[in-house]
């Protein structure tokens, strides 16, 4: 099969619930020669299949030297994420990919990472920062910003913790509404880079989040003379092929599925900041 | 250059002959519920016989001419796209075991070879453009591919424009010159043929017809040009990407909030809209599945939906899209503008919106009225 539309059969290894509508799958592909020659690269994605519901474009979290399982991190949002988040250990579901372009992991080789995060568990940015913490002589410093709506909102703790023992790596956090137990700041994500000492011929910034967030620290990075060209977002549109045949993905001459999901900030430049583009 | 052949009036059935004795099914124009459509085609009686078309924004009517001619008329609704990316069809089915697994098994597309006569310059530039999207891609769509390559394709040079033809403009017709294996040109006493493949000269061959004389030969470029030159619409000097993009906010969009139905007619019409939505079809007792692709509008609100949110809410924003897409983004990803001039989609919008007034439109300075300077709510 050359035409990559037909999905193959995995089956869940293990499951694990992150919040009420936040999970993460760890799946297998029944056929061991293909599971074996599974490859991907950080920020790629994977089309999820339920029978009778339907396919989502969910991006691929585990390390891509990890040729035994694939891992996605998926939040309950419509009928097809609702419905894989029902899925047991041993249940088998359909997955075809990797699609897309995923992040510079060598265009950024040897530069500091600003890796942005607005919203909950995005995976797309965990999966390059768990890539870079296990490759960290290929990158300079790596920083970590995690912004979140509510204080209640933040989830993997332990893991922004972990990060945080690294050398050459700090994490910072803030929330639009903190609590008393909320160990991070409150406002938006851009309030720590005065404190970042960002060399920006040698920095990589990293994002993924809603757009306004993507926006907000766009625009400051390109004040602190950040090359559009080393700005980092991961885009999400509405996806049925991930081949670039269905159109719907488009944003500006970009098919997302094809073309991103991670594009420069020069690629979207003439698009970006307009409503309904 | 081609060797022109004359082939008589009342000798066209021994081509409609030839081309089944090269194994072709025939597929031709002819008058179905008041329209010209592309349908089974057994002798030349059935072809729309002094029949011509009234096109005009949101107008389509046949009238009978005082002519013989069998393609009088310029474009119906369909142009070849329904032959080659189907509006519904099966791309792979699931079943599920008792145990438990999911079985998948790929759908292959199957049709015959087919022989189209009556396809116009407007349209087979058109499947140019949809053979690059589909065949030429990252991904070559074998779907598609299966259907295109079985197409054998007789196309009509055009001799009459209607109201709404524009092809002089976007510099693809009226007269053919691409992508057809034999070409025809109409005179009232019959047809100037010339074949631009091999199997083409094979069957002009066994016609013993004889050369087209050069009267002839003038009298049908004399057609072609009368044919272009009666065409009154024009698009904006490109290329147009940079100025749709950079229009992006430009006031007159939002006039078309009070106009445009977002019904999509003018997508469905498009020879070169290639959208598509992936549907699921499941049985009765739950353990089979069918998936599906259809034909799918950028008009539609689903069409951008993600998690809850509809990236085009607005009319004015999916017209937008539509109009930056075919006219200009198109150009970064093929290599040229999506508008082929077939008109189609003007004569088809059930309130008559002009792409080509749209365009001048949003390519001029905004002039700034109290009705047109709101912002996009």
């Amino acid at each position: 099969m050359s035409y990559a539309l037909t999905p193959f059969e995995a089956e869940v290894i293990e499951r694990h619930d992150e919040t009420p509508d936040l999970f993460s799958l760890q799946l297998r592909l029944t056929d061991a020669t293909r599971q074996a020659q599974y490859r991907f690269v950080p920020g790629q994605f994977n089309m999820l299949y339920l029978p009778g519901m339907g396919e989502v474009p969910i991006s691929i979290v585990s390390d891509p030297e990890d040729r035994h399982v694939i891992n996605h991190t998926i939040r309950k949002v419509g009928s097809v994420t609702d419905n894989l988040g029902k899925l047991q250990v041993g249940d088998r579901l359909g997955l075809r990919g990797p699609y897309g372009r995923g992040w510079p992991i060598d265009a950024a080789e040897g530069t500091d990472l600003v890796v942005v995060t607005g919203g909950l568990g995005c995976a797309p940015s965990v999966s390059f920062i768990e890539y870079a913490l296990r490759r960290q002589s290929r990158y300079g410093h790596i920083h970590i910003i995690q912004g979140v709506k509510h204080a209640h909102d933040f989830i993997w703790r332990e893991r922004y913790e972990l990060w945080r023992t690294y050398p050459d790596v700090d994490v910072w956090l803030t929330a639009d509404t903190g609590d008393t137990l909320w160990p991070g700041k409150v406002g938006p994500v851009t309030q720590f880079f005065d404190q970042l000492s960002i060399a920006p011929q040698r920095t990589s910034v990293i994002m993924c989040g809603p757009e306004g967030m993507m926006n907000a620290v766009v625009r400051d990075m390109r004040q602190r003379n950040v090359p559009d060209t080393q700005i980092w977002l991961s885009m999400e549109r509405n996806m049925h092929c991930a081949i670039g045949s269905c159109g719907r993905c488009q944003l500006g001459a970009k098919f997302v599925c094809r073309d991103g999901p991670v594009f420069n900030f020069a690629e979207l430049a003439p698009y970006w900041g307009h409503k309904g583009v | 250059m081609y060797i022109s052949r004359f082939l008589p009036r009342e000798r066209f059935d021994d081509l409609i002959e030839a081309l089944r004795a090269a194994g072709y099914p025939i597929v031709g124009p002819q008058v179905h519920d008041q329209a010209i459509v592309f349908d089974a085609l057994n002798h030349a009686a059935q072809l729309p016989i002094g029949i011509v078309d009234e096109q005009s924004p949101g107008r389509y009517r046949l009238h009978a001419s005082d002519t013989n001619r069998y393609f009088d008329w310029t474009t119906g609704p369909q142009a070849l796209k329904p032959m080659t990316f189907v509006p519904r069809e099966t791309l792979w089915r699931s079943v599920r075991q008792p145990d438990g697994q999911l079985e998948f098994s790929a759908e292959h597309a199957d049709m015959p070879q087919t022989a189209v006569i009556g396809i116009r310059a407007c349209d087979l530039a058109a499947l140019a453009i949809q053979d690059r999207h589909f065949m030429h891609g990252p991904q070559s769509d074998p779907y598609y591919v299966q259907r295109r390559e079985r197409l054998f394709l007789v196309a009509v040079n055009c001799m009459r424009s209607s109201d709404t033809c524009f092809c002089a403009a976007t510099g693809d017709g009226p007269k053919v010159h691409t992508g057809q294996d034999l070409s025809l040109s109409e005179l009232d006493e019959g047809f100037i043929l010339e074949a631009h493949t091999g199997q083409a000269r094979e069957i002009l061959a066994s016609l013993s017809i004889g050369p087209a004389d050069d009267e002839q030969l003038d009298r049908a470029e004399t057609g072609i040009k009368q044919a272009a030159d009666n065409q009154r619409r024009s698009l904006p000097a490109g290329p147009l990407q940079e100025k749709l993009v950079g229009a992006v906010d430009h006031p007159h969009w939002q006039t078309l909030n009070d106009r445009c139905l977002t019904c999509g007619n003018c997508t469905a019409v498009c020879p070169t809209c290639f959208c598509q939505s992936h549907v699921e079809e499941i049985s009765l007792n739950g353990q089979e599945t069918r998936h599906d692709r259809q034909w799918e509008s950028c008009f539609n609100p689903d069409h951008s939906y993600i998690h809850g949110i509809v990236i085009r809410a607005e009319r004015p924003q999916r017209y937008r899209q539509w109009l930056t897409h075919k006219f200009g983004t198109w150009e970064e990803q093929f290599g040229r503008g999506g508008c082929t001039g077939c008109g189609r989609c003007i004569a088809w919008c059930p309130v008559g919106i002009d792409v080509t007034e749209e365009l001048a439109a949003v390519c001029s300075p905004p002039t700034l009225t109290a009705d047109s300077g709101g912002s996009p709510s």
